[in-house]
């Protein structure tokens, strides 16, 4: 009893936040409205006995990517006024969008059928005497290897397509370079200078300089003895 | 008394106390780490610390809670009024609900799920939205900057605290927390795999924004970071939150490592000492590293930090992953899970 009322708990908040995700006047909001939509659906795993997705639901989706979603909403200068201005203008595409996949979903929900296993798989999700967490590992990385794999692997090429795009090397910028100064030896940077008393101090360009090109002379020859 | 114990009644109540008696305890320990923290800095600094309130100062952390429970709570004109308030609430609330999967001996844990670890990783990926929040709702510069500093270091800093619990489940072979600590019954896993304790220690200074990561809160830069604006109760319970997180650290810091609630060998006297006291001693003594941490090293530049994060204990997690999975898979050490 619960554990239904439970479900109709978190299911309407669920649909109340996702409504508000696109409800919402304030960006900012409709992501918290997203977060809050992807911690009920963690819930619903959870009375699903599906535990490892749920926290993987949170660990992703809210630990990682919505605080990207926040991190790049909060730094956009957004004019709220001007969001809407183009609201009725596109009203009717937006609207024949929505028609057309209300239209497939209806489509598919008339044609849909149920295998003949599912009955079976959906009394018992996971091999009797194995918690969920082995079950999927099972699954993933005993019976579909390559296929996991795959898809680990366009992952990877998405994300060696998106540092391509937005990697850019400005000149002119001044960065350290932990390698290169460690690298560096009394010997090159260093010269042992013997003074006169009152002599003044002479300095001598030093032949190796690939970073003190574009920096000026350390130090002017000065009347008085060293500094 | 099972009887009533079998009751929806006599169960609520139970787990309520059950509740209670892990909070009161976590809630007193942040009081006293307020103060810990000023003796530890006193002593390396050759100074008293507090000693004027009660005996030894020993009751200056009350008088600091009366103190700022007295003030009044501003409300900046241009903040977000609900976000405002929340973002304490939920950074507080998150330090705490934590808890209830820590296992303080054998058998003694709120809740014994299987996912207990992924849980803990969980809720402390949630403590950026807190800071984020707050930065965002203050509707100021110095709040905003110490927001998004924060956001940025805890989320580097997420990648190889995941590695590292990964390493350690590879040797554990369950997500159970009280199983993690039985399978450091013969062996705490700081001794194999050492070089992950202090990748995931210093990632637990960077994750819990504190000393020499505490750039979100740079006073020298940006006046307090995040919580600028705050004031009385909404700044005590940052002020509870960050340091309920510092013993939480602590406390995975035990658990993954230092063999959680067993005791160092089983040698006659050290058996006699209970396990929740053996957990008490090892928090401390990660806390203590903490506050040592904190007087001894400068700050670190901000791409330094970044630097540190991505392209040293990434590349360091990563292949320690690799290693151990090797190890463990040609020694046949492997275990079996489930």
């Amino acid at each position: 009893m619960i554990v239904t009322l439970a479900f109709y708990a978190f299911a309407a908040v669920l649909i109340a936040a996702a409504a508000m995700v696109v409800l919402a006047r304030n960006p900012v909001h409709a992501v918290l409205f997203l977060i809050l939509a992807f911690f009920n659906a963690a819930a619903l795993f959870l009375l699903a006995g599906a535990e490892f997705l749920a926290m993987i639901l949170v660990i992703v989706y809210v630990g990682a990517v919505a605080v990207l979603f926040l991190f790049v909403v909060m730094m956009l200068d957004v004019n709220f006024t001007e969001l809407r201005e183009g609201f009725v203008r596109y009203l009717p595409i937006g609207a024949v969008v929505g028609i057309v996949l209300a239209a497939e979903l209806l489509f598919i929900a008339s044609v849909w059928s149920l295998s003949a296993e599912a009955p079976r798989l959906l009394a018992e999700p996971t091999p009797p005497g194995l918690d969920n967490t082995t079950a999927l590992g099972r699954v993933l990385y005993t019976d579909y290897f390559y296929l996991f794999q795959a898809s680990g692997v366009i992952l990877l090429i998405a994300m060696i397509g998106a540092i391509v795009l937005t990697l850019r090397d400005r000149p002119g910028v001044k960065r350290q370079d932990v390698g290169a100064q460690t690298a560096r030896r009394p010997q090159e940077t260093l010269a042992m200078v013997k003074m006169r008393p009152g002599s003044g101090m002479i300095v001598i360009p030093k032949p190796e300089t690939v970073r003190g090109t574009e920096r000026e002379p350390l130090s002017e020859p000065t009347g008085h003895g060293g500094h | 008394m099972d009887g009533f114990l079998g009751t929806p009644l006599g169960h609520f109540l139970f787990v309520v106390a059950a509740i209670l008696s892990i909070t009161v305890p976590v809630l007193l320990g942040v009081a006293y780490l307020t103060y810990a923290e000023r003796k530890v800095l006193a002593s390396i600094q050759l100074r008293q610390g507090p000693n004027v309130v009660g005996p030894f100062g020993l009751l200056q952390p009350i008088a600091d809670a009366v103190k700022l429970l007295m003030k009044e709570t501003v409300i900046p004109s241009g903040a977000n009024r609900g976000l405002f308030l929340f973002a304490p609430m939920l950074t507080f609330s998150l330090a705490l609900i934590a808890w209830a999967v820590i296992p303080f001996g054998p058998g003694l844990v709120l809740a014994d799920i299987n996912v207990g670890i992924l849980y803990l990783f969980a809720i402390s990926s949630l403590g950026v939205y807190g800071i984020i929040i707050a930065g965002w709702a203050s509707n100021s510069k110095y709040a905003f900057l110490g927001a998004l500093r924060s956001a940025a270091q805890m989320v580097s800093y997420e990648v190889s605290i995941g590695f590292v619990i990964i390493t350690v489940l590879l040797c554990v072979g369950s997500l159970n927390l009280s199983r993690v600590v039985e399978a450091q019954a013969n062996l705490w896993f700081i001794v194999p795999l050492f070089p992950m304790f202090v990748v995931f220690f210093i990632s637990a200074l960077a994750e819990t924004n504190r000393a020499p990561f505490d750039l979100p809160e740079g006073e020298s830069e940006i006046v307090a970071g995040f919580f600028v604006e705050y004031s009385s109760m909404a700044f005590a319970m940052f002020f509870l939150g960050e340091y309920a997180n510092m013993i939480l650290m602590s406390a995975m810091t035990t658990i993954l490592f230092l063999g959680g609630w067993l005791p160092p060998a089983e040698i006659a006297p050290l058996t006699w000492i209970p396990g929740p006291v053996w957990f008490g001693l090892k928090i401390a003594f990660c806390l203590f590293i903490f506050l040592w941490v904190r007087a001894t090293f400068p700050r670190y530049r901000y791409d330094q930090l970044m630097r540190l994060g991505w392209k040293v204990f990434l590349p360091v997690s990563l292949v320690w992953v690799v290693l151990t999975a090797g190890t463990l898979k040609v020694m046949g050490w492997l275990p079996t899970g489930a």
